[in-house]
């Protein structure tokens, strides 16, 4: 499904901050992505979403080169990745509905799926009673809850979570997991990037270490070691 | 398609407008900029309206005329001024007879005893009819002097009967008027366009400003999938609604505005009416000023937000 060949990222003269990074991962695959800051994670990702594109080396997607992709056609493309930000990214003037139903609204969807499937996502995602709340009316949790709705609500092949749970407490990140994994046992592939041994020991899946730019580590039934 | 299509336009307006009542101060300071530069335009189509009046007023002033002798027959200076008033370069011809040129000698020096004894002792009217003739610019009197000059003006070669033409005195005048009017319509023009110039930057700066504070919002947006088009509508929208209340705002301060400018400016300008000239031109300013609004509005949103579209 997704496959990193070869890859390297170097910013200006600056040492690669990812150097031979060859992986692949199947569909309904959970990945926790692990490493200090710095080591690479999030270049990673933003290479899956086309946000960056790789110095060397190819990223593809069901066998698509996403560096080949014209720019016209990377929103079609993302849209096929559901994304979730560990600072939400909510959009500030929307509503917890509303945020949900933009990404359903740029897709394209209309009036009739938006209406159906928005309060099925916000009752999913523990928020029914919060639709017309704004981000700055909501808890960290909830405002996680609400990214991780509008990163599903197209029902993407995968969902990309960078460190989702980074400004959470214990019972909200216990709570994020939870439905992380659900998400997963649903069918979507979830790839996440973490600081935290809690969220990587709970799920017990697939761990990738990366440390200095460098896969060090790939274990399918990984803890959290570093 | 279609529909799609103009459920995306539909989607783009109602976020828009939704995104312009939700976001307060910002809204309201991108309004209250965008009126101060339309109420600079505004306040320049004026300018440029009083300005022409003033050189219009002066160039009415400005003619010349063409005196004859006395022995002229009547019959023979209508004809004349018949052929004078067919030329497209001239704006009106005056006919003064020559019982009228006395009677106006008489009333302009009424309390000069010694001169008019001096023209009661010569007896009779020494002074000929004249035309005064109003050129449609100062700078066509040569033009109408040449015609006047070259016979043809004159039927059967009877060019004896204009005794003088005051053109070569009042040359000098009319060629240093017609070159400051030249001089101030330029200089007119430059002050407008710079002055527009300086306030059309002023919103988009402001402009720039609202959409920077958005620039996160945009990066999350295209990362959920959305096309760079439906990114832009909304923030367009937002600049059309923000200019097109701008210019109501701007049109409704002018109304009360120009019906006191009138009052307090009508006896130092000459009679030029500010209130009149806005009912008389209401609907081009309308539109100028709409248009402007609408348009600074779109175009300023359309270039902010595409700098942070380029990822």
């Amino acid at each position: 499904m997704i496959y990193f060949e070869k890859v390297m990222k170097r910013y200006g003269e600056d040492a690669p901050a990812l150097e031979d990074i060859t992986l692949s991962i199947a569909p309904k695959e959970f990945v926790s992505i692990v490493g200090h800051s710095g080591a690479g994670k999030t270049t990673l990702l933003k290479l899956l979403l086309a946000e960056e594109k790789p110095t060397a080396g190819s990223v593809f997607f069901e066998s698509v080169n996403v560096n080949d992709l014209p720019s016209s056609a990377l929103h079609r493309y993302r849209r096929k990745i559901g994304t979730v930000f560990q600072d939400f990214r909510l959009i500030p003037n929307k509503t917890a509905y509303e945020n949900i139903a933009f990404a359903m609204e740029a897709a394209g969807r209309t009036d009739e799926e938006i209406a159906s499937d928005v309060p099925y996502i916000l009752d999913l995602v523990d928020l029914g009673g919060k639709a017309n709340s704004f981000p700055d009316q909501l808890s960290g949790g909830e405002k996680q809850r609400v990214g991780i709705g509008r990163a599903i609500v197209n029902q993407p092949d995968i969902v990309v979570a960078d460190e989702p749970t980074g400004n959470l407490d214990p019972i909200n990140t216990y709570e994020v997991v939870q439905i992380l994994k659900k998400i997963n046992e649903l069918g979507t592939t979830v790839i996440i990037t973490t600081h935290n041994k809690g969220v990587v020991d709970s799920v017990g899946r697939r761990v990738i270490t990366v440390d200095r730019g460098r896969i060090v580590r790939d274990d399918m039934q990984g803890q959290y070691v570093l | 398609m279609m529909n799609l299509d103009w459920m995306m336009f539909r989607r783009m307006c109602v976020a828009g407008a939704k995104s312009f009542a939700r976001s307060g101060v910002v809204s309201f300071a991108t309004v209250l900029i965008m009126t101060v530069t339309l109420s600079i335009i505004t306040g320049l189509i004026f300018l440029s309206g009083l300005l022409s009046f003033t050189l219009s007023t002066i160039e009415h002033k400005v003619d010349v005329s063409v005196y004859f002798v006395t022995s002229a027959a009547e019959p023979d200076i209508l004809a004349l001024q018949s052929q004078i008033e067919k030329l497209p370069e001239v704006a009106s011809v005056t006919y003064t007879s020559r019982d009228q040129a006395l009677a106006d000698f008489r009333q302009r020096h009424a309390t000069d005893q010694l001169t008019l004894q001096a023209l009661d002792e010569l007896g009779g009217n020494p002074l000929g009819a004249s035309l005064s003739i109003t050129a449609k610019d100062p700078s066509q009197y040569e033009s109408i002097v040449n015609f006047l000059g070259s016979g043809s003006a004159l039927s059967q070669g009877s060019a004896s009967i204009i005794d003088r033409i005051n053109y070569d005195q009042n040359k000098a005048v009319i060629d240093r008027i017609t070159a400051a009017i030249g001089a101030a319509e330029k200089a007119g023009m430059i002050v407008v366009l710079l002055f527009a110039l300086a306030s059309v930057i002023i919103a988009f700066a402001t402009i720039r400003l609202a959409i920077y504070t958005a620039r996160d919002e945009i990066s999350v947006m295209r990362l959920v999938g959305a096309s760079n088009a439906y990114i832009r509508g909304p923030f367009i929208v937002e600049g059309v609604i923000s200019g097109a209340i701008a210019a109501l705002i701007t049109l409704l301060i002018f109304y009360p505005a120009t019906w006191y400018a009138a009052g307090a400016t009508a006896s130092w300008l000459g009679g030029f009416d500010f209130f009149a000239y806005y009912r008389t031109y209401f609907a081009l300013i309308f539109v100028v000023i709409l248009g402007s609004g609408v348009v600074l509005g779109a175009l300023a949103s359309f270039l902010a937000v595409r700098r942070y579209l380029r990822i």
